[in-house]
């Protein structure tokens, strides 16, 4: 799951990270008062900044037309006028796909004197099962691409899980960020800070770009979280309820929603050829063998393993309410699950939707003979593939003519 | 022979009564696997009842081991106390625990992991896995050892090791196996999680080292660098003929594939990456996941 800018820093600041002067904003009401507030704490510009789960906001452009989904203004009323171009609008950046994501909360941050970016991550490390702090002074930069031309340019961490972060890690990075005196003091309590919101929030990661030294109003220099993500280990969420509660039903896909309420999982695709299978592996494999032969899968749907009627049932309707769908392959393999069980939701399923499309079924595995012949039999109109392969190429042939 | 178990090895359930487990443990019993113990707290002195055999149930695996002799577990146990059951395991001196459990935290298994380390004598396979077969002499390979939730009729005893990250491709691959007429030494899933026990290497590595086992099909998936580890060691050391296949050509970065550790994140861990590893390590490519057991066949 993933979390909004706002609500990253609410759970950094728990943790003694220092973060901005911040208000978020779901109303146009909201923004004046957050303005005068972040205004009245001391700073004279109004950092205004579009909350959405996808990155490249600032050079994001709205469909409106209105350049950029970060502005800093000089004034309440400049926020109030920027406030109303951003929010209730649809904002597009690379990360967002064409459909772009419509923006319902903004925050409201203090303007900050940047003297220098850095980037800061936690992370689970694969290949040692442990995780793994890394750092960098080039911040505010695309990491993907530092590590690439500059692998030199960021520092890395690895963190013994038995003990936890120890203060003379949290002193070497900071170190290798060249911080000094007081800031360098600051630095390990941030980084130890974040360290702790990964652990203790089963995050799956934390990032913060920018990470950043700025000069406050009275003249003194800190290090603060200007921005930050967080996304979070699905399978941990039982234990935050509180974590939970900052999940936002907008940033998802909504056929994804309705797929989940049947143990469903469901990704939807740009393809024209939607599949339903059984596993992940199988499911991905399904997507990968459709592509092979000529066609575009239109979703990776995993019914898990049982596949009951009212799964089945339920995964059509997700596929059909998809209108690029021009075909169906369902692959089951039935290895526990009886497959004339599984043929029989799958007509039904098919009656009850209506399907008008070509389906193709590969069923195989248990008890799969009297399976294919429920099929065979049931008066509706689907094609037998007998291996992987041969149901690929019959449900590309279909669509593809 | 084979690797990690055999029709001998005597198992007991962690989680026996739940509804997953007990479900799983009749199978067993039905394919003839040792079953000889089953754990769930607080029931110690009942039995598990199935096809007229009597499975004594204890309160502790320390318990269950000390009484029956089981050196293997299969772990049943819901996410949140499933931790809890490896390190169980791991503490009551078995050789062998496989943990089905899906949906276990990061964090959970970051620190079984680490409590782990330097463990030569407990090996963990999964979490999230569908077990391991090594298929018995009998009709449908009856008489084998079947730790998980893998079908037992799917495979014939032979010479072929099978190791994947997946599940129903797993039995995708055996099946195409057994449909040749060509038998399995043993089949492990590794599992479809981030952090696991055993890894595609760890497998290879055993199967390189059993006698029986002749060619071996390794099946991964997008995510990781498990894959290209393993290719590296097979392209230096494996005498045996491999035949590889990857999921996820067509995943979409940065989206979850079902598995929690099926993801292209940062660039990295990408089908197209695996395939070159596999292609460079001279491990044969299966091109649509139809052609896994034939990839291997050609080879041999």
């Amino acid at each position: 799951m993933n979390i909004h800018e706002y609500q990253a820093k609410q759970l950094l600041a728990k943790y003694g990270v220092t973060v901005p002067f911040e208000i978020p904003a779901k109303s146009l009401a909201e923004v004046r008062p957050a303005a005068d507030k972040i205004v009245a704490s001391g700073s004279s510009r109004v950092v205004v900044k579009s909350q959405i789960h996808a990155g490249g906001r600032g050079k994001g452009t709205f469909k409106s037309g209105y350049q950029g989904g970060v502005k800093v203004t000089a004034s309440v009323d400049e926020a109030v006028v920027v406030a109303e171009k951003m929010l209730g609008q649809t904002l597009v950046t690379k990360q967002t796909g064409a459909d772009g994501r419509l923006v319902q909360t903004l925050l409201l941050a203090a303007g900050a004197k940047i003297k220098k970016e850095f980037y800061l991550a936690v992370l689970l490390d694969r290949a040692t099962s442990r995780p793994l702090i890394m750092a960098s002074t080039e911040g505010g930069m695309d990491i993907e691409e530092v590590a690439e031309k500059h692998p030199e340019k960021i520092f890395k961490e690895s963190i013994d899980p038995a003990v936890g972060i120890m203060p003379f890690q949290a002193r070497k990075i900071s170190a290798a960020l060249g911080l000094k005196g007081d800031l360098f003091n600051a630095g390990v309590k941030l980084i130890t800070g974040v360290y702790n919101t990964w652990w203790e929030c089963d995050a799956a990661m934390v990032e913060l770009n920018p990470l950043a030294v700025v000069e406050l109003a009275d003249g003194k220099e800190t290090v603060m979280a200007l921005d930050a993500k967080i996304s979070l280990d699905d399978n941990a969420l039982y234990r935050h309820k509180d974590i939970l509660e900052m999940r936002d039903l907008n940033e998802e896909a909504p056929l994804e929603i309705e797929a989940s309420k049947f143990a469903l999982n469901y990704i939807k695709l740009d393809g024209s050829i939607a599949c339903l299978v059984n596993g992940a592996g199988l499911a991905m494999s399904t997507m990968d063998i459709i592509q092979h032969f000529g066609g575009n899968p239109a979703n990776f749907l995993d019914v898990g393993g049982g596949a009951s009627k009212e799964q089945v049932t339920a995964a059509f309707k997700i596929i059909l309410s998809d209108p690029h769908v021009k075909g169906i392959l369902v692959n089951i393999f039935g290895g526990i699950m009886d497959c004339n069980v599984i043929a029989t939701g799958i007509v039904a399923a098919v009656k009850e939707t209506g399907l008008k499309l070509p389906l193709v079924v590969r069923l195989e595995g248990n008890n799969v003979a009297a399976g294919k012949k429920t099929l065979a039999e049931s008066g509706v109109a689907i094609i037998n593939g007998d291996s992987m392969a041969d149901a690929a190429q019959k449900i590309v042939k279909a669509v593809v003519k | 022979m084979s690797i990690l178990v055999t029709p001998k090895t005597k198992v007991l359930v962690q989680g026996i009564t739940g509804s997953f487990g007990a479900k799983h443990a009749q199978l067993s019993i039905d394919y003839g696997t040792l079953i000889v113990a089953g754990v769930t707290p607080g029931k110690g002195g009942q039995f598990f009842e199935h096809g007229g055999k009597k499975v004594p149930i204890f309160d502790t695996v320390a318990d269950a081991v000390k009484q029956t002799g089981a050196t293997a577990s299969a772990v049943f146990v819901p996410p949140p106390f499933a931790a809890d059951a490896i390190l169980e395991g791991a503490d009551a001196g078995l050789e062998l625990v496989v943990a089905i459990t899906e949906g276990i935290p990061v964090r959970d298994m970051v620190r079984v992991k680490r409590a782990m380390e330097g463990n030569t004598k407990t090996r963990l396979i999964g979490p999230n896995c569908p077990g391991i077969v090594t298929p018995g002499e009998g009709k449908d390979s009856h008489g084998g050892c079947r730790i998980g939730i893998a079908p037992g009729y799917i495979h014939k005893k032979g010479n072929i090791g099978v190791v994947s990250r997946s599940g129903t491709l797993t039995y995708e691959a055996v099946w195409q196996l057994t449909s040749r007429g060509v038998g399995q030494s043993t089949c492990v899933g590794i599992g479809g999680d981030p952090v696991n026990g055993t890894s595609h290497l760890d497998v290879i590595k055993l199967f390189n080292a059993d006698p029986e086992t002749t060619g071996i099909i390794m099946i991964g998936e997008i995510g990781g660098s498990a894959e290209e580890e393993a290719a590296e060691w097979i392209k230096a050391n494996c005498k045996k003929p491999v035949a590889g296949f990857i999921a996820g050509a067509t995943a979409p970065p940065g989206r979850r594939m079902g598995h929690a550790g099926a993801i292209v994140s940062g660039g990295k861990g990408t089908a197209e990456a695996k395939i070159a590893a596999f292609k460079a390590a001279g491990i044969g490519i299966a091109v649509t996941p139809s052609e896994m057991a034939d990839t291997l066949l050609k080879m041999m």
